[in-house]
């Protein structure tokens, strides 16, 4: 078990990391989500041990391992670059950790070729890095982090440097890696999906504070707060700042929007509302759901779906619709806000939910 | 940004500092010793106070050698940056030629210092010297052992020779890191081979350039060896820097308190202008 | 704003080129239109940067013409090619203003000042960073960085094209959403000629009108991104746009129906040719999942929020199916393919199907 207490890392007159605590469990996998700079690798970093807190503690199975440096820390990490020995064939990049280690050589052998095959490097072996592709490059990286046996393998944006397909395979094979028994694994990514796509647990972060953690798909459905509902939206999220009257919200133009039931106790006042872009549609989804006008600035057609653009009142929206939906820009559309699907904000960003009201 | 502390490191570190304790710091302090005292020989000493440095600062011998050696590292910095980087940006950048063109420019920095200036000394020998002897057989009057201007011209291409490859190398490695795209986008801005050189070569440089000037100040400021073999500080005390100065003082004649005196003011002179230099620079860098 | 005719276009990094295989790009012969919005789509050694780069003049083609409205410019040099174009790394300026940086190309070629400051403005008007003009350039982000290579690109009048070599590649995916769609809307109002190099479907797609699909040095497949979506004119093309993939299954044609194991597909037509490898191509969003049909054991089931991929074997083989976001997997999950999402390939090149 790794646990994060109060940990805060200042550089300079810049806090990169401020007041985190985190406990990640044995066999876990766990996902740093947060845009560039918002502390991924920073946390990373402490965690490792290559930089020691500011202030707060490192605890490893419950033993203080602050200021312990990563040599003497059972770590592995795999960066954005592909980081292998160029000189090195692929099977000896593989055995180099088990080499330092002083595995015997029967066993370093069975070991490689045991994580060649589960990263499809077997063909490989005998070539050099710098002959394969990106991808084959990223898998030898992964294939030494993985023979290392670790107790702690640090992923920083392993796949932002390969080709957006390539992508899909290595992550469509990521969980058979992350299943290695006991390991706690911490991966830090950029992009929702891949968050959403990898599962398990996901931190999301902003200016170098966690502001939430739990299982990935709860986070993405159920955000404390707007700070991490706009980290985990993508398209990004479409929220607008609205007056609650009773039992409605009040839109433009007189239209009202239904206070989910459980929150039409709270106080009337402004609220923010937030919801994602594919609970906006062309066609009503339910009775309940509310028309609004609002105007098109562009559309974006992949094919399959269209992500229409849209201004509505002082905010910009961002419809995502099944199939082609074309529109000129500048046109007038209906489009149908779905009640039951919207969350709702306080003034300070924080998500109202049922449970704070009882309190 | 900081590390884990690992108490092993200082064990490793410890051969250093005792060896620079012993190269650097001891005789530091002796000389700072030295510098307050007089002595007679037989290692008896007086306190002397701050005569040394007072008759020191009074002397015109020291300032006339002051004057040369800002006058000498003013012409040095004036001819071996620009002809460095104009160097630099004509080296090849991919296929053999690099190389070539690195091991030739590597080549003077790799001969010592004592052999540079004898084979200057030889080179330029109006008698026998290649140099020397054809420039007298053209009609050019040529003799660094009696004219003071020949002599600093003698020295003065002695060093561009000598260390204008630490430039170019030096430039050359902050051009290489430049990516293309940015030759590209110039390209396609139309940009003339000046504002190339100018906003995106030049700032790319920056770095190192800094580092060159640096080096190449403190090394011209402090330049001993040479000037020592090629001309021994004449003629008449034409080229005698404040280090010939210095030695002469110290050893020519033994007197080790003024020579203290003087090593330690000229220490200071070179910190007091590298720190000025560096700061200068710098601050230019931040302000951008 | 020009056309742009690329005519047997070869071009190889190799001194005497002798197979296909030295070809970076084996051969290109292609008309960009005017106004276009062009994505060059492929994966990384595809050819796709080696073309766009010959293109811009950046490199010479070993083979082959180049024609700007109808003018050769083969041997033309980028400045007298006039086009422009954003890298993959933002280029800037770093010690000059963002005002100076705009104003750069255009003080390059003599242009009077008073003409250079009111283009200059207008630029940074269109790519909103009119109140950045003062502010030094190398203490921006990285998006914004990129629209200033975009906009040293736009304040120049008479540009032919606008040239792109995967300019979203260092931005983060908010800014991503925000910066296609304001380079959507520059396309849409001022009518440029835009070729946009990636290896990322969702931008070639989302920016393009017409997506040129790269594969091996060669084109594949031209068309909009609904023609790539429901026509892929070979199997590469199935897998390589879409999230995920086409399936592609083995089958036996007879007739209208295909045969998959012990299964029969029903096809929307008989196919024209059937000689070869033949297999059917079918997307996860035409997998229809439910109670009838052919069955299936589930392997696994990924949320990604706004739907769910489910993971099936079919007759042995592995395919994937999209379902809605509330949607559940029944207790006996079976699969029908809608015969409206239903190609068959022929050595991996699509046939044509008959009535």
């Amino acid at each position: 078990m790794l646990e994060l207490r109060n940990v805060t890392k200042t550089v300079g007159a810049v806090e990169h990391i401020r007041d985190v605590s985190l406990t990640l469990q044995h066999g876990s996998l766990n996902v740093l989500l947060g845009p560039t700079l918002s502390g991924k690798t920073s946390l990373m970093r402490l965690m490792a041990g290559l930089d020691v807190p500011t202030s707060g503690s490192v605890w490893f199975d419950g033993q203080n391992v602050t200021g312990t440096p990563v040599q003497k820390r059972k770590i592995a990490m795999v960066y954005q670059q592909f980081i292998n020995y160029p000189a090195m064939t692929v099977y000896d990049n593989i055995a180099s950790p088990l080499r330092v280690a002083g595995v015997e050589q029967g066993k370093i052998d069975s070991q490689v070729r045991e994580a060649a095959a589960l990263l499809k490097l077997t063909p490989y072996l005998d070539r050099t890095p710098l002959s394969l592709s990106g991808g084959q490059q990223q898998r030898t990286a992964l294939a030494r982090a993985i023979v290392k046996n670790a107790s702690l393998v640090l992923l920083d944006e392993p796949l932002a440097n390969l080709d957006y397909k390539l992508r899909e395979e290595l992550r469509a094979e990521l969980p058979r890696i992350f299943a290695a028994a006991g390991t706690i694994f911490v991966y830090a990514t950029t992009e929702p999906h891949e968050a959403l796509l990898l599962g398990g647990n996901t931190a999301t972060l902003s200016e170098g504070r966690i502001t939430q953690f739990g299982p990935t798909i709860d986070v993405f459905r159920k955000p404390v707060d707007l700070v991490t509902a706009r980290t985990f939206a993508d398209p990004p999220l479409n929220s607008i700042v609205l007056a609650k009257k009773g039992a409605d919200f009040l839109l433009e133009g007189g239209v009202k929007l239904p206070v989910p039931a459980e929150l039409v106790g709270i106080a009337d006042t402004n609220y923010t509302i937030g919801f994602q872009p594919h609970h906006l549609s062309l066609d009503r989804p339910n009775a309940a759901a509310v028309p609004v006008r609002a105007k098109v600035t562009i559309t974006e057609i992949t094919g399959s779906e269209s992500f229409i653009h849209l201004d509505f009142a002082d905010a910009r929206w961002v419809m995502l619709t099944h199939g082609i939906r074309d529109f000129e820009t500048d046109a007038v559309v209906e489009v149908f806000i779905d009640p039951r699907h919207i969350m709702v904000f306080d003034e300070h960003g924080r998500a109202m939910t049922a449970p704070k009201l009882a309190a | 940004m900081d590390k884990t502390w690992n108490n092993k490191a200082w064990f490793l570190v410890l051969p250093v500092l005792v060896l620079v304790a012993f190269t650097a710091v001891v005789p530091l302090m002796t000389v700072v010793n030295y510098s307050v005292q007089d002595t007679f020989g037989n290692n008896v000493f007086f306190w002397a106070g701050t005569e040394w440095f007072e008759e020191l600062l009074s002397s015109s011998r020291f300032w006339e050698a002051m004057v040369r050696n800002l006058v000498f590292s003013f012409i040095i910095l004036a001819i071996e940056v620009p002809l460095g980087i104009f160097i630099a940006l004509n080296m090849p950048k991919k296929g053999w030629g690099v190389p070539v063109c690195l091991v030739l420019m590597s080549l003077p920095l790799l001969i010592p210092w004592n052999v540079v200036g004898t084979i200057w000394q030889v080179f330029g020998r109006s008698d026998i010297g290649l140099m020397g002897y054809y420039l007298n057989a053209i009609g050019i009057d040529y003799n660094y052992v009696q004219d003071p201007f020949d002599a600093w011209v003698t020295i003065i291409v002695m060093d561009v020779w000598h260390w204008t490859s630490l430039v170019v190398l030096l430039c050359y490695a902050g051009l290489v890191s430049i990516p293309d795209a940015f030759y590209q986008a110039a390209k396609i801005d139309g940009a003339s081979r000046w504002a190339v050189f100018r906003y995106i070569q030049l700032p790319k440089m920056q770095r190192v350039l800094l580092i060159a000037v640096l080096l190449r100040f403190m090394d011209s400021f402090m330049i001993y060896t040479e000037p020592f073999v090629v001309t021994g500080g004449g003629p008449g005390n034409s080229t005698t820097f404040l280090s010939i100065d210095l030695v002469k003082t110290a050893l020519g004649q033994f007197d080790l308190g003024p020579a203290a005196a003087m090593s330690l003011v000229y220490f200071l002179i070179i910190l007091l202008l590298s720190w000025v230099f560096y700061t200068v620079m710098t601050n230019y860098d931040a302000e951008r | 704003m020009a056309r742009i005719d690329v005519n047997h276009v070869r071009h190889s990094y190799l001194p005497n080129p002798r197979t296909d295989a030295d070809f970076a790009l084996r051969e290109v012969h292609h008309t960009f239109e005017d106004g276009g919005a062009y994505a060059l789509l492929g994966p990384s050694g595809c050819g796709k940067t080696t073309l766009l780069n010959i293109i811009s003049g950046l490199l010479h083609p070993s083979h082959g013409q180049l024609l700007f409205n109808g003018r050769d410019v083969t041997n033309l040099s980028t400045q007298e090619r006039n086009i422009a174009q954003v890298f993959q790394f933002p280029v800037i300026y770093d010690t000059m203003t963002v005002y100076d940086n705009l104003a750069f190309p255009l003080r390059n070629r003599g242009v009077p000042e008073a003409d250079v400051d009111r283009k200059v403005r207008e630029t940074l008007e269109m790519i909103d960073l009119a109140s950045w003009a003062k502010k030094k350039a190398r203490g921006l982000t990285a998006d914004q960085k990129q629209k200033i290579s975009l906009g040293r690109g736009l304040v120049r009048s008479d540009v032919n094209a606008i040239l792109f070599d995967e300019p979203l590649t260092v931005i983060d995916p908010h800014m991503k959403w925000v910066l296609r769609s304001q380079l959507k809307q520059l396309h849409r109002r001022f009518g440029y000629t835009m070729v946009y190099v990636t290896h990322d479907q969702t931008e070639a797609l989302t920016f393009a009108d017409q997506v040129v699909v790269m594969y091996d040095g060669g084109i594949v497949q031209i068309g909009t991104p609904a023609e790539l979506f429901e026509r892929p004119r070979h199997t590469f093309v199935g897998y390589f746009i879409g999230s995920p993939g086409m399936n592609v299954v083995p089958v036996a044609i007879e007739g209208r129906t295909a045969t998959l194991g012990s299964q029969r597909i029903e096809l929307p037509g008989v196919p024209k040719a059937s000689a070869g490898a033949v297999e059917l191509g079918i997307r996860p969003e035409y997998v229809r999942l439910g109670s009838d049909g052919m069955a299936v054991s589930i392997t696994k089931v990924e949320d990604v929020g706004r739907h769910k991929v489910v993971r099936a074997k079919l007759e042995g083989r592995e395919i994937a199916a999209v379902i809605g976001e509330d949607e559940t997997v029944p207790a006996e999950p079976k699969v029908r393919f809608d015969p409206a999402g239903i190609n068959i390939y022929a050595d991996s090149w699509r046939v044509e199907m008959g009535a």
